[in-house]
């Protein structure tokens, strides 16, 4: 019966690199320019994935050679330093071998580009807003405390930065392609975080903080935002768009957007008419 | 020596009396063990001061509240699967999918570990009579209970327990978004300082029995790895569980008095989209606190599981375990690493990218120390002798299982790779392969191999065989298929399953949800089993596995209060001295001194 159980093993050791191998899930095509997360990922999955052959298939060989035999002749030997030794050190390189592109990619990740353009998420239980600089490439100061019905934001009032930011309120968010965006994330209540699996990119959403990462969308297209991290009952729920297009495309969304300014101006009329009426 | 145990050595016992009849002294009235000895039916059977008991009291109470986490756990993937059923809606699902997790990692596996298996085997290993504060010891077990019962009575207070995923992560967890935001976390808050006031009081007993009441010869460098498996992770528990406790304390004061720990500023559902009045709390600290907390965690299970697996292998591979002292080394290691990686889990929070550098390089540091003990367990089969016995079985199924789980720890512990793979289905795999499954195999395997010291009888082979099979084959392809859901990017904690425009994982689901609901119903064999053994099993002989650490060398099986009758036992060696070339038996147990076994060529341990 003990050949069952070494079968068994073998199997497993051998289903898991078919099944890696014939997966029909694998990752999604990529459409920013982080191809150096996946390639990463991918000698990680060939370092990793020589050491569980190896370490599994010895395994396998000991269970078939070392079967229990009554007057088999087994070895006592408490230690062998020279062994151990080898072993220490061959793990170490191992180690170096998959944490060099790791922190490559990291450093990579965590250094915005110079000229990236601003992108401001802001999200809330549970849905998306976005705000682009205007004309003049800056996004407007915010703070929380000015969030109103009329300042969803919470934009500065003085700050004459804001005046000309694009508000993109529950709408798609439109990139060019080939731009380098820097995203700075914000949240009005609890952690969100904002992932679209294709560009690979990822980064919570604190309340209190704004946090940053950065991508180039590399190929046009329609993609899925999903919320990273548990934010309520809502959570599973709170997806949107991303469009990335070409210059000309862009730039005709861009020409539809309106300002935080002209916002302020059809909120002082609707205002005013609300008040007329209600005198 | 025990008689019956087929071993045919003579002993010349050089054994000192435990009681007070020694030569010099004068012995006093009433020898000390009479006095302390349980009198009546309910110190001996309920508020019992035995460690093994204490041990079985422990492992009962988890495995029942265990058996809730895997009712959970088959709800939620029977609502993934098939949601037109709709067994969950989304708060409910939320709630279950919290209260799977605290229930699994703290109040079933710490409490399984440490107070179940270390109570049972640290006095019997270490030849004590007992642990050193034997009423401590109790009470340690009864606000385990107490807390078990605040965590259970969450599902009947209004709003039910919290919804807010085991991370408890502010402010979602207070704001009206999430189910369960006061009443049920309050008691969720409340169960665990209990479970932590418990479980130092336990922990303190482990750790100083270890240190202080080893019989003459133990030396620590002769101890069981089960022993410094549970005596090192008890010692990180001791440290890392304050973390939380400070951490919960801290939650529960933002929850009932408003305060603001981690609250900053915030436009909160709960109040129709008016600020909410708290101010420049962090919610970063919490995580910061949580996971120095929830790093260790992960080893407080794993260790205790390394040790034993490491005894069961050497035992029934026939072969000693191979570099222990490396072992211990690497225990320790593991132990100290694992103080500064807590922020891996946070690599995509927020916090100053820098800190990715530094915590990515201890993370993955923690594979060599881990490696070394794959490697040696590999070795202690190799030129050894393997009986296929049910714990073996269950041992290189925790082998597979942990070489699968630790190697995809390396793109989760990596900053660049975790980027894409954090908060996706590649995390809920790798986790429930490393601390999950590989430990619960762990636990199957050692409950085979130490039921006969427990009962006096032998555990049903045939069934073992059949709950190891399911077991181990129906958990392997619950998760492993997970790893590719994850990194098409489908994100963890969805109520409604995320179908990837790429590739749908329909078809998958609802394979691993019935593969799920096979693996969960065959644990009743499992259970089965032990009941129908332990009233009507085969009766086990003395020393059934031929073993040589000191739990199956007391006077009776199963011991007595007390353990060793009225002499302690001496050790002479440590306990992997399984064909030693020369000695006419293929084991020497630890008490068995070197003029017995003259000719064997044992080394110096």
């Amino acid at each position: 019966m003990n050949i069952f159980v070494v079968i068994l093993f073998l199997a497993v050791v051998v289903g898991t690199v078919l099944f890696h191998i014939l997966s029909p899930w694998w990752f999604t095509p990529l459409a920013s320019n982080w191809s150096s997360i996946d390639n990463a990922i991918l000698i990680t999955f060939w370092v990793t994935g020589f050491v569980f052959v190896a370490l599994g298939l010895f395994l396998v060989y000991c269970l078939w050679k070392y079967q229990y035999k009554k007057n088999r002749k087994v070895e006592y030997k408490p230690e062998n330093k020279s062994l151990e030794a080898i072993l220490v050190v061959v793990s170490a390189i191992g180690v170096i071998a998959l944490l060099a592109p790791g922190l490559s990619v990291w450093n990579d990740y965590i250094k915005v580009p110079k000229g990236a353009a601003k992108v401001e998420v802001l999200s809330y239980q549970w849905g998306w807003n976005f705000r682009l600089p205007g004309e003049d490439g800056a996004l407007g100061k915010t703070s929380i405390h000015n969030i109103t019905d009329d300042n969803p934001y919470g934009l500065d009032l003085n700050d004459p930065n804001g005046k000309d930011d694009l508000l993109v309120q529950d709408a798609d968010l439109h990139l060019q392609v080939g731009v380098d965006v820097e995203f700075l994330l914000r949240s009005i209540d609890v952690l969100h975080n904002f992932y679209v699996p294709e560009f690979r990119a990822k980064m919570d959403m604190v309340p209190g903080m704004i946090t940053f990462y950065w991508f180039t969308p590399t190929k046009t297209g329609e993609y899925e935002i999903l919320c990273a991290e548990l934010c309520g009952t809502g959570h599973y729920a709170m997806l949107g768009t991303v469009v990335v297009e070409e210059e000309s495309d862009y730039s005709n969304w861009l020409a539809q957007q309106t300002s935080f300014e002209q916002i302020l101006a059809q909120n002082k009329i609707k205002n005013k008419t609300i008040q007329l009426a209600e005198k | 020596m025990p008689e019956g145990d087929g071993y045919d050595y003579k002993i010349e016992a050089k054994a000192y009396t435990a009681s007070s009849s020694g030569a010099s002294v004068s012995p006093a009235e009433s020898p000390d063990q009479e006095l302390y000895h349980s009198k009546s039916w309910w110190t001996t059977y309920v508020f019992s001061q035995d460690a093994k008991y204490i041990g079985i009291q422990y492992f009962c109470a988890a495995t029942a509240i265990a058996v809730l986490g895997l009712v959970l756990s088959v709800l939620m993937r029977v609502q993934l699967a098939y949601p037109g059923l709709n067994v969950l809606d989304p708060s409910t699902y939320y709630q279950a999918i919290t209260m799977h997790g605290m229930i699994m990692v703290i109040f079933f596996l710490t409490a399984l570990f440490l107070g179940g298996f270390g109570n049972f085997l640290i006095p019997l290993m270490c030849g004590a009579r007992d642990m050193v504060f034997p009423y401590v010891n109790m009470m340690s077990f009864w606000i385990f209970l107490l807390s078990l019962l605040v965590l259970v009575a969450s599902y009947l207070v209004p709003g039910g327990p919290t919804g807010a995923g085991w991370t408890l992560y502010p402010p979602q967890v207070i704001t009206a978004g999430t189910p369960g935001n006061l009443w049920g976390l309050v008691l969720m808050l409340v169960s665990i300082v209990l479970f932590v006031v418990g479980f130092t009081m336990g922990g303190l007993n482990y750790v100083i029995t270890v240190l202080q009441a080893r019989t003459r010869g133990m030396t620590l460098m002769r101890m069981p790895l089960s022993v410094w498996g549970i005596f090192v992770a008890t010692i990180i528990a001791l440290l890392a569980f304050p973390a939380l406790l400070v951490g919960g304390l801290m939650l529960l004061l933002d929850t009932v008095l408003g305060t603001s720990f981690y609250m900053p500023a915030i436009i909160a559902t709960s109040n129709f989209g008016n600020e909410v009045s708290t101010e420049g709390g962090s919610p970063l600290l919490f995580q910061h606190l949580f996971w120095f907390f929830g790093h260790p965690e992960v080893y407080i299970v794993a260790l205790p599981a390394f040790g034993i697996v490491s005894d069961l292998i050497s035992v029934h591979a026939r072969r000693n375990i191979f570099g222990y002292r490396m072992m211990v080394w690497a225990i320790i290691a593991i132990a100290a690493l694992s103080f500064i990686v807590w922020a891996h889990h946070m690599y995509i929070a927020g916090f100053t990218p820098w800190f990715g550098f530094f915590f990515a390089s201890t993370t993955l540091m923690i594979a060599i120390p881990t490696g070394i003990k794959m490697y040696n367990w590999l070795l202690t089969l190799w030129r050894g002798n393997i009986r296929f016995t049910v714990p073996m079985l269950f041992a290189l199924a925790f082998f597979i299982t942990f070489l699968n789980g630790g190697l995809t720890g390396m793109f989760m512990g990596n900053v660049g790779t975790d980027i894409a793979l954090s908060d996706t289905y590649f995390v809920v795999a790798h986790f429930h392969f490393t601390i999950g499954i590989a430990p619960v195999l762990v636990v199957f395997g050692a409950v085979y191999h130490w039921f006969p010291l427990a009962t006096g009888r032998m555990l049903d082979e045939g069934l073992g065989k059949i709950h190891f099979w399911i077991t181990f084959v129906g958990a392997y392809m619950i998760y492993f298929p997970m790893h590719y859901q994850g990194l098409q990017g489908v994100p963890r904690r969805y109520f409604e399953m995320y179908n990837s425009s790429q590739a749908s994982s329909s078809g998958l689901n609802e394979f691993i949800t019935i593969v799920t609901i096979v693996v969960a119903l065959s644990q009743l064999i499992f259970f089965y089993n032990i009941i129908n053994s332990a009233r009507a099993g085969k009766k086990a002989k003395k020393n059934p596995w031929d073993a040589n650490s000191l739990e199956w060398q007391t006077p009776e099986m199963p011991p007595k209060h007390g353990n060793w009758g009225r002499t302690l036992p001496v050790v002479y060696r440590w306990p992997y001295d399984f064909n030693v070339p020369g000695a006419s038996k293929d084991y020497i147990p630890q008490n068995v001194s070197p003029s017995q076994v003259r000719g064997a060529k044992a080394e110096r341990t």
